[in-house]
């Protein structure tokens, strides 16, 4: 998270060779590359972008859950939900954290998400229709998600690696949540069997088109795994959530929407239909059934607290200068502890 | 309903209907750090109400659980301060209405903890810490919005004024109060109020805002008589319950 | 996820600068686990003052109690070593500081 760029930090647009050596040999030994060490600007590049948007779509991810929060059927769920939710915003403040560690400020990078400058997953663009949309999301969505965020707890940046296994810590509860909510709902009435097939037939292609383009048109791809920002590619991951989800679903008694969706006993591997990449980039280029309400949402709550926001920096303008020394230790006894 | 029946649902439901408020906030605060919080004080109040609810479900001769509590009484039969149901509005009324409850939940679960009744005792000690750290966050906003710049301090002015009356119903106190504080199980509220004037007053101070001499109570809600606003609130929590009646979730 | 979202046309790329101040500063969290423990880096938020920092810290980094005891620190006071001094600084070996440098007969048993 932000190790600090504080003094003289190193933004060096030059391609010394040396530097790059280094750079290379570092990668090549599986070492991370903390702040302040010279990087390729490509590569400092590619890291701020993929890093916001992961922060833009855990920021974002809070809408679709948070959405029932209000309507969630009893007190237990209601609790589960709001933590899940709030743990949302708390990993998108870690990598916020990371991202800053590179050189760009959170409020730059807000600014970009408000003005649909910087993307964020498109998953978040489907709405959530009924309560077992939450159970669809957190065992879906999220079970997409870790397949793809335990990868990232070994790439090559480390403060998002280490934001990564803080992540990873703290979602292990989300998809568990999510699968119960299910499997609740397959044990209950016919009604609420339907409620969670019908989120199942909705929430499956969005979920598997989350690990992205096939390897084939993926242009980025090979770069990140080069660099070891990705370990493993599109159609792997996607291949590994699809193998464990369908026995799950089976447990759930379950249809999995996809009538082409077969054990290859061979392989050791379900093979699964074509997804619908039409759709999927009407969604990345902002004509998903959502985007534009998630976006109009985010930036309304950050207008709408400019005041606040302005009302605490005055605040503290003024109270440091009736009283420099003011807020400086937090508690005593506790400073003089280290 | 049993006078203690009657007292616990009051302090559940002041806590639920607080913690519905806090949850519509979620991922609109004025930054990320906020949203965090906000979600950790609603959480806190969410479970304040259903230690309470699970202490009432043994009372209650019908032993509804916490969620039948919640999900199956109609606007009516809810037992929360007024004040607690008051929308959101902008960020100064949602703090505002957070300080003024804290000021009073602090000193409430502070004499609970010495209940004669152990089940509320023990409900109040833990109660008693988060409500502490509740306080410490909304006077500190309150205080950086009066001594903010002067939107701000119009912004919680207003707050003020529009909140006060609904205050004082957090101090209503009829036979089931009075009765059960004289056997040392309840708080009399009463014995509060000056712990809670004397919080109100330095906090206003330091934040520039004058304390309403407003004498007026808008109270009712102890008895089942509450604001409009309830009657939208309890809707959109009971709806996808009500939708199912006897499932499971 | 894959929060890889392939690039489309008007999407801009942040550029790094020398890490423009936003409205509210950054500030280091050190969050110590238990009695007895250092305080260790945790990560890092923005808050307007050290004491609303602190708060936000407990909120953030210590939503599984994580932590007994929090600091805040301003990121902009932290001074750090040069990584490229990194040999000069920290690449001095002086393997007799190290107890495997001594030979000692078995029979002396753990010392």
């Amino acid at each position: 998270m932000s190790e600090t760029t504080t003094n003289n930090q190193a933004v060096d647009e030059s391609t010394d060779p040396d530097l790059q050596a280094e750079f290379d040999a570092r990668l090549a030994a599986d070492q991370k590359v903390e702040p302040r060490d010279w990087m390729p600007e490509k590569y400092r590049k590619t890291m701020i972008r993929q890093i916001a948007q992961h922060a833009h779509s855990e920021i974002i991810g809070q809408q679709p859950e948070g959405n029932w929060i209000t309507r969630a059927p009893t007190l237990k769920r209601k609790a589960i939900l709001m933590a899940k939710v709030q743990d949302e915003a708390g990993h998108g403040l870690y990598l916020y954290s990371a991202a800053e560690t590179l050189g760009v400020s959170r409020d730059e990078l807000m600014d970009m998400l408000h003005t649909g400058r910087q993307k964020y997953s498109s998953i978040f663009n489907y709405p959530t229709l009924s309560w077992a949309d939450m159970g669809a999301v957190g065992w879906l969505v999220d079970g997409a998600a870790i397949t793809n965020q335990v990868m990232l707890t070994r790439t090559s940046y480390g403060p998002y690696a280490r934001a990564m296994i803080r992540i990873c810590k703290e979602e292990s509860f989300h998809q568990r949540q999510g699968y119960e909510i299910m499997l609740t709902l397959c044990n209950g009435t016919e009604a609420q069997k339907a409620m969670a097939q019908d989120a199942l037939d909705r929430w499956w292609w969005p979920s598997l088109a989350m690990f992205g383009p096939p390897d084939a048109e993926s242009t980025h791809t090979a770069q990140s795994v080069a660099w070891k920002i990705k370990r493993e590619t599109n159609d792997e991951l996607r291949q590994k959530f699809v193998d464990m989800t369908v026995p799950q679903a089976e447990i759930l008694g379950l249809t999995i929407p996809d009538p082409d969706l077969e054990w290859d006993a061979e392989a050791g591997h379900y093979r699964f239909g074509e997804i619908d990449w039409d759709d999927f980039w009407q969604v990345v280029k902002g004509n998903g059934p959502c985007n534009r309400e998630r976006i109009a949402h985010k930036t309304k709550a950050w207008d709408d607290g400019a005041w606040v926001r302005q009302a605490a920096v005055q605040h503290t303008r003024r109270a440091s200068q009736a009283s420099p020394s003011e807020n400086l230790v937090l508690s005593p006894s506790d400073a003089g502890a280290a | 309903m049993t006078p203690l029946l009657t007292y616990v649902l009051r302090l559940a439901d002041d806590n639920l209907i607080v913690a519905q408020r806090l949850g519509e906030l979620i991922a609109s605060m004025p930054d990320l750090e906020e949203d965090i919080a906000v979600a950790n004080i609603g959480l806190d109040h969410l479970g304040q109400a259903r230690n309470f609810y699970h202490y009432a479900s043994e009372l209650d001769p019908d032993g509804r659980d916490e969620d039948q509590f919640a999900m199956e009484r109609s606007e009516r039969e809810f037992l929360n301060a007024t004040l607690v149901e008051q929308p959101n509005g902008d960020f100064a009324q949602t703090q505002v209405r957070q300080f003024l409850l804290d000021a009073y939940q602090v000193p409430l679960y502070g004499a609970m903890t010495a209940s004669a009744d152990e089940r509320l005792a023990a409900i109040a000690a833990k109660a008693v810490k988060e409500a502490r750290y509740h306080l410490e966050r909304s006077s500190a906003w309150v205080v950086r919005l009066g001594d903010g710049t002067p939107e701000s301090f119009e912004r919680v002015s207003r707050a003020v004024d529009y909140l006060w009356p609904y205050a004082g119903d957090l101090f209503h106190a009829d036979d089931v109060e009075v009765e059960l504080a004289e056997s040392g199980v309840a708080v009399d509220p009463a014995t509060i109020r000056p712990t809670f004037n004397a919080t109100v007053a330095a906090i206003f101070a330091t934040a520039n805002l004058t304390v309403p001499d407003e004498a007026y109570v808008r109270s009712g809600g102890r008895t089942g008589f509450h604001t409009e606003h309830l009657g939208h609130l309890l809707p959109e929590m009971q709806s996808l319950y009500r939708a199912h009646p006897g499932a499971t979730w | 996820m894959s929060y890889d979202v392939p690039p489309v046309e008007g999407e801009v790329e942040a550029e790094a600068n020398e890490g423009t101040a936003g409205e509210f500063p950054l500030w280091e969290v050190f969050v110590r686990a238990d009695r007895g423990l250092n305080h260790v880096h945790a990560g890092s938020l923005h808050a307007p003052d050290a004491e609303t920092a602190a708060r936000n810290a407990r909120d953030v980094y210590t939503r599984r109690q994580e932590g007994v005891s929090v600091w805040v620190v301003p990121s902009s006071a932290i001074y750090a070593s040069d990584p490229d001094d990194r040999e000069a600084w920290f690449d001095s070996e002086k393997p007799y500081r190290h107890p495997t440098f001594y030979e000692l007969p078995d029979e002396v048993g753990h010392m």
